[in-house]
């Protein structure tokens, strides 16, 4: 139900609509609830006819890097708050 | 964008699965708080290559599934009322409801209308100025500011002929009643993304800060959930729980605050029933009295009989994760996706669809694993 789609904006149009092109298929949607100003070209996030998100592509690929070095997620996730040694005491 | 691609490249699946397998956890349970979650790891198999001792269990995630008849037969109701069209999400129509689906209500005469988004039922009351067009709306947060602007518009537009039934709810308030049940144990929650994508990945903080939960906000690709899985077992590995936004492409800390401005603007927190769980206080989204010409339940006051649940279903129990859809006795055998007796069956996102849709597959590859 809250599935959400990728599309990228093809036109603008009135009324805070525009056309999108989602995986070849064009669709008219609403950027009424998407935050700042889009342009055609930008990738957006589709949920039931309107633009929620934009998709941000660096952090896409910072993601992707995450993924492939698997030491980052023990150096960003694992070790926040590291349990209390003698030292610490 | 072939960025978005690479998160279906199941070549790099391997090295997050053996990291998966060398995590020293222990026996874990992680519970997936979203519909779409539940069938992207029924359909990747991700349940099948896990190592036993992870326990995936899905929660109160699907808006259609948690909707409970007393919510079905209003809408009912309110399909029956003369000069009423309803219109809803097509995942609404073959829900049972007490007595009756909207899909048998439509094949009675009355007019109940499917619609993509809030922008065709707007449409629709353009077209008809001598009908009442109203929306029932379900749905998380993800779906709540599609309700707010239809609203939003059809005052803009002075549009007299629409107006919302909503049973929109908040999985917060969800999530939160689950854990205090105490039913079931919870080490670890996958965050639903969308839903974060409109409240904020800091919205899930408490889980780490008040029930000592880690969460891992997650995208809906296999590589998305595997590292999720990770990042929640390296947490578990270490005794801290954290936050970890994994779907940063789309999830800010603060999340879409234009989107759930227009919520917060029509809608105010209401005590909403819950299949499976009751009422829970402040989980629900009602109209505020500012907005009562928009709110069907004002304008078309209907009394409605006692609601009753199909003596066999379970969907209570799945939907708390504390059974799974097979050991509900009619699962499979009664209760298909073709003749579904519980929501939990009916709607795609839906536990035992997934289960019955998936199960057949996910047995062959476990069996291809341990013949290994
Ligand atoms: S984002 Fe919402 S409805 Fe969608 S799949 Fe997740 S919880 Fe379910
Ligand atoms: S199998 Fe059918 S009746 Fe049983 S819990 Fe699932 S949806 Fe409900």
């Amino acid at each position: 139900m809250c599935l959400a789609v990728p599309a990228r904006i093809c036109e603008l149009r009135p009324d805070n609509m525009a056309v999108v092109d989602i995986q070849g298929t064009q669709r008219e949607i609403s950027l009424m609830v998407l935050d700042g100003e889009a342009a055609v070209g930008d990738y957006v996030l589709i949920h039931v006819g309107y633009a929620i998100e934009r998709i941000d592509e660096e952090e896409a690929l910072r993601t992707l890097e995450l993924f492939a070095d698997l030491s980052l997620t023990d150096e960003a996730f694992g070790s926040a708050s590291p349990p209390l040694t003698e030292d610490d005491v | 964008m072939s960025v978005l691609a690479s998160f279906r490249d199941s070549s790099r699946a391997a090295p997050l699965l053996e990291r998966i397998r060398a995590r020293e956890t222990g026996p874990v349970a992680l519970m997936e708080f979203c519909g779409g979650h539940t069938v992207a790891i029924f359909r990747s198999g991700i349940r099948s290559v896990l190592p036993e001792h992870i326990r995936m269990l899905s929660g109160p995630g699907c808006p259609v599934c948690v909707t409970s008849n007393m919510d079905l037969d209003r809408a009912a109701a309110l399909a029956k009322l003369p000069g009423v069209i309803l219109t809803t999400y097509g995942d609404m129509l073959k829900v049972p409801g007490s007595r009756e689906s909207l899909a048998q209500v439509r094949a009675q005469g009355y007019p109940v209308e499917i619609v993509y988004s809030t922008l065709d039922a707007l449409r629709l009351a353009g077209q008809h100025p001598d009908k009442q067009i109203v929306f029932f709306a379900i749905g998380f947060e993800t779906t709540a500011p599609a309700a707010a602007a239809a609203v939003l518009q059809a005052r803009a537009r002075g549009l007299k002929n629409f107006s919302i039934c909503s049973v929109m709810k908040l999985t917060i308030p969800g999530a939160r009643a689950l854990l205090d049940m105490g039913e079931v144990r919870v080490q670890g929650v996958i965050g639903p993304g969308h839903v974060s994508s409109i409240i904020g990945a800091d919205a899930w903080r408490f889980l780490p800060d008040v029930y000592r939960v880690p969460v891992a906000i997650s995208g809906f690709e296999p590589l998305d959930i595997l590292a999720s899985i990770d990042a929640l077992l390296a947490m578990l590995e270490k005794g801290n729980a954290d936050l970890a936004n994994l779907y940063s492409r789309i999830v800010k800390p603060g999340g879409n605050t234009k989107a759930w401005g227009a919520v917060t603007e029509v809608f105010e927190t209401c005590a909403s029933s819950w299949r499976g769980f009751g009422n829970i206080p402040d989980s629900g989204l009602a109209l505020r009295p500012q907005y009562a010409e928009y709110d069907a339940e004002h304008r078309f006051p209907i009394d409605i009989p006692d609601s009753v649940e199909h003596p066999a279903c379970r969907c209570g129990e799945v939907l708390r994760g504390v059974i799974e859809p097979v050991d509900c006795k009619v699962f499979g055998t009664a209760c298909t996706p073709e003749q579904p007796l519980g929501p939990c069956m009916v709607s795609s996102e839906g536990s035992c669809a997934a289960y019955y849709n998936f199960h057949q597959s996910t047995h062959t590859k476990t069996r291809h694993a341990t013949e290994q």
